[in-house]
């Protein structure tokens, strides 16, 4: 089974004793160079070789990778712990954005609405101008024959067909608190003395607006009758451009949650 | 002789070439090395005990590394890779150690 080397073959008889120990042996295949050792050499080179490689290769790994498994564990804790709080701070962080931008976007909307409201109710109130379009309603009176009534009659008739502003003669916005009163010159509307010829302007809807002024035995009819002359204009764009400082009501208050 | 300067110039080799083992090898690297120093000690214990055969050892050599090898890569498919290495440095070791008492007993006779 064994076969040290060819070179070895005589040596048994020669010194039997000595070679039966495997130290001499050892000494002796210092001494003289063999096939089997060349071979053992370039294995054990290859093997040198890997062991390098790999104490290097280990060498470079990161940190963790000299770690005991009790101090990785640790580690691993720490590291989750901490993630564990970052995602808390994130969940909170991004709930109070939520909140912030949510309550941004419903002051946004409430804002928005107001500010619509307040366009409508000013237009209502006569507090802003306004333009749209509409009819201007020139009314004349050479005889002056023609009395409050029936300014009230197209004022009535022009708001029964959804009239949205109203302002005459340049001068005075009618709203729902306007005064109409005789006046020996004309009329007074709300302590503003007018005298004829009365120029209506009012927005709306302009065929409407038209046909409720002059359907048969209607406001013209009545003018015409008593000597006036009623001349209606449809226009794209009326302007009403007179406004009224808003009242503050003395007795009606707002039902509060309506 | 010619077994100690392979070692000095294995280690040479790669302390100055330093090369970069493929990133697929390298798993199986650690076990080839502890397989392959098994072969050794145990060849080194075969010489002193006058039964050494330089076939038998390149075999056993080639063999150690190549079933080293096979059985991480084994173990990786199966997903005990870290298991099993584990264990076969364990018996690796285990051979190593009683090599070593061997050749021990040969050089010290204790």
């Amino acid at each position: 089974m064994s076969d040290p080397g060819p070179d070895d073959a005589p040596a048994p008889a020669a010194d039997r004793p000595a070679e039966r120990s495997g130290v001499d042996r050892l000494r002796r295949s210092f001494l003289s160079p063999s096939r089997g050792q060349a071979v053992v050499g370039v294995l054990v080179g290859v093997l040198a070789f890997a062991a390098v490689t790999q104490v290097r290769l280990a060498g470079d790994d990161d940190t963790y990778s000299n770690l005991r498994e009790s101090e990785l564990i640790q580690a691993l804790n720490g590291l989750q712990a901490a993630s564990r709080r970052a995602e808390r701070d994130i969940n909170d962080l991004e709930a109070t954005r939520d909140q912030l931008r949510s309550s941004t976007e419903r002051r946004a909307t409430a804002l928005e609405q107001a500010q619509k409201e307040v366009q409508t109710l000013g237009v209502l109130a006569g507090t802003v101008p306004a333009s749209g379009p509409g009819i201007q309603v020139t009314v004349e009176d050479p005889e002056g024959q023609l009395s409050l009534n029936h300014l009230l009659d197209g004022i009535e008739e022009l708001r029964n067909a959804g009239v949205e502003a109203i302002e005459i003669n340049d001068r005075v916005r009618v709203i729902a608190q306007t005064s109409f009163e005789e006046d020996p010159e004309g009329v007074r509307v709300d302590g503003v003395v007018l005298k004829p010829p009365y120029v209506i302007d009012a927005i709306g809807n302009a065929d409407t607006l038209g046909g409720a002024l002059q359907f048969q035995d209607g406001f013209t009819d009545d003018v015409e009758r008593d000597g006036g002359s009623v001349s209606v204009k449809k226009a794209d764009r009326v302007d009403v451009n007179v406004t009224r400082t808003p009242v503050r009501p003395r007795y009606a208050e707002a039902v509060p949650g309506q | 002789m010619i077994a100690i300067i392979g070692l000095v110039v294995g280690v040479v080799l790669g302390l100055f070439l330093t090369p970069d083992v493929p990133l697929s090898l390298e798993p199986y690297l650690p076990i080839a090395v502890v397989a392959a120093l098994d072969a050794v000690f145990g060849a080194f214990r075969a010489f002193l005990d006058g039964i050494f055969d330089d076939k038998v050892f390149v075999i056993s050599f080639i063999s150690n590394v190549l079933i080293a090898a096979m059985i991480v890569f084994l173990g990786d498919k199966l997903g005990v890779g870290a298991q099993l290495s584990t264990g076969v440095v364990v018996v690796l070791g285990i051979r190593i150690f009683s090599n070593v008492a061997a050749i021990r007993r040969h050089i010290f006779h204790a």
